[in-house]
């Protein structure tokens, strides 16, 4: 029988996936025809979801975009034998925005089907947890350390030297948390993930837990995710069936438990003390530090607080090696970015790549450009807290230390493009703006100044043209920067004036601060 | 609206409420995973709950109170059969989705936080729904269409009100 695959990755469903598949199934009941229909993850090519591919002997073959008008066609150009068809894409494999990027972490997603075990284990799920069976803790901590992995929630603190901590500290019961609050705009990797390939997020837990004595795991997974929670669940399912989960891991000995609790909709919530807070069943507010999460987290105990693609990225560091994962990257960045595109692009979708790669190529090898097709004048890296790049700085490599040289961060990797229509002083606005709504109270610079900050965008932007009074509210929305910088808790306050201030330095005419000093002289 | 509902309408929440808290009270953290499975049951999360869920869990009212009202996905008053969430943030901004709310905002008469008078949508602003690929974004219940235009967002709520 002749297996077909069509996407069920929420992104592919939003484009119509489910009716493309539906469509499908009818109309080779109608033929006759037998195929076998295969609910796969998502390739990331979002730019061609709903994305068909038939099984060949040559390998598999895609047609995408395919809504349903086109099925009656596909059958009549014999598509499940690769026939010609303006939709025809050849081999997967070959097409080269899939072909130029280096898949580690996302080795497997869009081609297994994600609640399948078996399709898992034969596509190298689970040899990592095997090897990390033979080795001791330390022994495991250690790899992870080599591996030169550094989180990818954001703060690119590095995975190996967090574990050690947390194998260190004395405690009976030790949690792995797994942060699935994927809050950031422009970021959908951690979805991904979970919803594509959950198993190796599974997978990358127990690992964690084996390595630092934890015997319980929580996903905490934000409640817009309403799909991911489905996959992960029944995911979770078969994986204690089968022995992956549960007292006596693959008869090993260990134990490890595996939970998905469900966010509630605050964006603070993905930050990680707020994070253990709210799992705790709190309002999400921030915690001092110290103590760290490492040593007092999730009820007081040595508490792992990872990422998602940070864990998902862990076995196949213990599959093929520290040293296979750090021969990927540059500098103090190892490794690969699964870098999501994202905005007004032609070509949006998940690029994983070793760090290194410019903005330039992302946005233009890959994205194509602006969906528009007018041209890209600004991009924000890194998530609502990440700062607002202008074209002279589209040649910076994706690396952290690079990106923190020119005052931006990397954040999850999220890439969100804006054509020459965008407003930014209408950007910076929002900036304060959802600060506003997200901050968690606890401090005033955050709390109050992100209101003020608001409204003071909107006096600049009244007093276009009137040199003094402009001048006094550009000065006074930096020195509100300088206080919520210095005066903030945590990185939600602390990071708002990254993209309020980019915005006002590399896009100033937008401000009026090009006019004010014309009127001025 | 909780003044509209009849004793025995009263009494068939107060059961089902009670039935979500000794079902979830024993476990670490319970307070959101009661009042999830109370929202996900009954459409929203009632002040009727407080009382019983302060008495399960040792906390104060105020302590579920604050909870309750901390987190933008607790509804504190019932909401429409459907409920539409238009993404704001950046990427959907990028996108044009500034022009879509306003938009849909118009076709359905009702404003962010608001009911249309049928009783059927409730529109809310949501931050990302991890479609950034296809933005614009919106979700209905739980489904999630990239890509949107106010003409698309009519067609799924025409869809939904007919189902
Ligand atoms: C406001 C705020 C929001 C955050 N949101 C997330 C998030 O959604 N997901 C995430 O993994 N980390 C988020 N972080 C970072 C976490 O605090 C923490 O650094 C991370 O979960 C650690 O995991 P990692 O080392 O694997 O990156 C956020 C931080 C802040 C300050
Ligand atoms: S900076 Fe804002 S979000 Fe962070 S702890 Fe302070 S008030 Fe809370
Ligand atoms: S920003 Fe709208 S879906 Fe992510």
């Amino acid at each position: 029988m002749v297996k077909v695959y069509v996407p069920r990755d929420s992104t592919a469903l939003s484009l119509g996936a489910d009716r493309t598949a539906k469509a499908i199934q009818a109309e080779a009941g109608k033929r006759g025809m037998q195929i076998e229909l295969i609910r796969n993850g998502s390739r990331g090519l979002f730019w061609l979801e709903p994305f068909v591919e038939v099984a060949t002997s040559e390998g598999r073959v895609a047609f995408a975009p395919v809504q349903p008008k086109d099925v009656p066609s596909l059958f009549d150009a014999d598509f499940l034998n690769a026939g010609a068809h303006p939709l025809n894409l050849g081999l997967t494999e070959e097409i080269s925005w899939l072909k130029k990027q280096q898949r580690l972490t996302f080795a497997r997603s869009g081609i297994t089907n994600p609640v399948c075990l078996d399709d898992y284990v034969a596509h190298h799920g689970y040899k990592g947890l095997n090897n990390a069976l033979k080795m001791t803790s330390a022994e495991i901590v250690k790899a992870v350390t080599d591996s030169g992995l550094r989180g990818r929630g954001g703060a690119a603190f590095p995975t190996g030297i967090k574990w050690n901590t947390v194998l260190g500290a004395k405690g009976e019961q030790k949690y792995i948390v797994c942060n699935a609050d994927e809050g950031d705009s422009g970021t959908y990797s951690d979805r991904m993930i979970m919803e594509d390939d959950p198993f190796v997020l599974i997978e990358g837990m127990t690992i964690a837990g084996i390595a630092v004595g934890a015997t319980q795991g929580y996903i905490y997974l934000r409640s817009e995710y309403p799909h991911a929670l489905k996959t992960l669940n029944e995911a979770i399912a078969k994986a204690e069936q089968a022995g992956y989960l549960g007292q006596n891991i693959c008869g090993s000995g260990h134990a490890f438990n595996l939970e998905v609790r469900r966010a509630a909709g605050a964006y603070i919530c993905g930050e990680e003390t707020s994070l253990l807070e709210s799992l705790e069943g709190k309002r999400g507010q921030v915690r001092f530090k110290p103590p760290l999460p490492a040593i007092e987290g999730l009820f007081g105990k040595p508490t792992v607080v990872n990422n998602v693609i940070s864990l998902a990225t862990i076995p196949i560091i213990l599959d093929e090696g520290a040293q296979y994962y750090a021969d990927y990257g540059m500098g103090r960045s190892r490794g690969t970015l699964p870098i999501q595109l994202a905005g007004n692009i032609k070509q949006a979708g998940l690029v994983e790549l070793a760090f290194g790669a410019t903005l330039r190529e992302l946005l233009y090898d890959f994205g194509g450009g602006s969906a528009t097709g007018r041209p890209i004048r600004a991009v924000q890296v890194g998530g609502p807290l990440g700062a607002f790049l202008p074209e002279s700085q589209f040649d910076t490599p994706l690396d952290y230390e690079e990106f923190s040289k020119i005052w931006a961060v990397l954040g999850h990797g999220g890439i969100v493009a804006f054509d020459d229509s965008v407003d930014m002083s209408k950007m910076a606005r929002y900036a304060f703006e959802f600060c506003a709504i997200e901050s968690c109270g606890k401090c005033t610079p955050c709390r109050i100044g992100s209101t003020r900050g608001a409204e003071v965008i909107d006096r600049i932007v009244a007093n276009r043209g009137n040199a003094k009074e402009h001048g006094k509210q550009v000065q006074l929305v930096r020195d509100l920067s300088d206080t919520m910088i210095n005066g903030s808790l945590c990185a939600l306050g602390g990071m708002t004036p990254y993209p309020v201030l980019s915005a006002i330095n590399h896009f100033g005419e937008d401000f009026g601060i090009e006019s004010a000093k014309k009127a001025a002289t | 609206m909780v003044a509209d509902l009849t004793t025995q309408e009263k009494l068939d929440m107060a059961s089902k409420i009670d039935a979500h808290i000794a079902k979830n009270q024993h476990m670490p953290g319970a307070l959101l995973p009661i009042l999830h499975a109370i929202q996900d049951d009954i459409g929203w999360v009632p002040e009727a709950c407080y009382l019983p869920i302060s008495k399960a869990l040792a906390l104060s009212i105020a302590e579920v109170h604050g909870v309750v009202t901390f987190y933008h996905h607790f509804h504190t008053h019932p909401v429409g059969k459907h409920v539409l969430q238009i993404c704001r943030a950046e990427s959907c901004q990028a996108m044009g989705s500034e022009k879509l709310e306003a938009n849909v905002k118009a076709a359905l008469g009702i404003d962010y936080h608001e009911t249309t008078q049928d009783g059927a949508v409730t529109l809310l602003p949501v931050y990302c729904l991890g479609n950034c690929a296809c933005s614009p974004a919106v979700m209905l219940g739980d489904d999630v269409y990239g890509r949107m235009t106010a003409d698309k967002v009519a067609e799924i709520v025409a869809e939904a009100r007919a189902a």
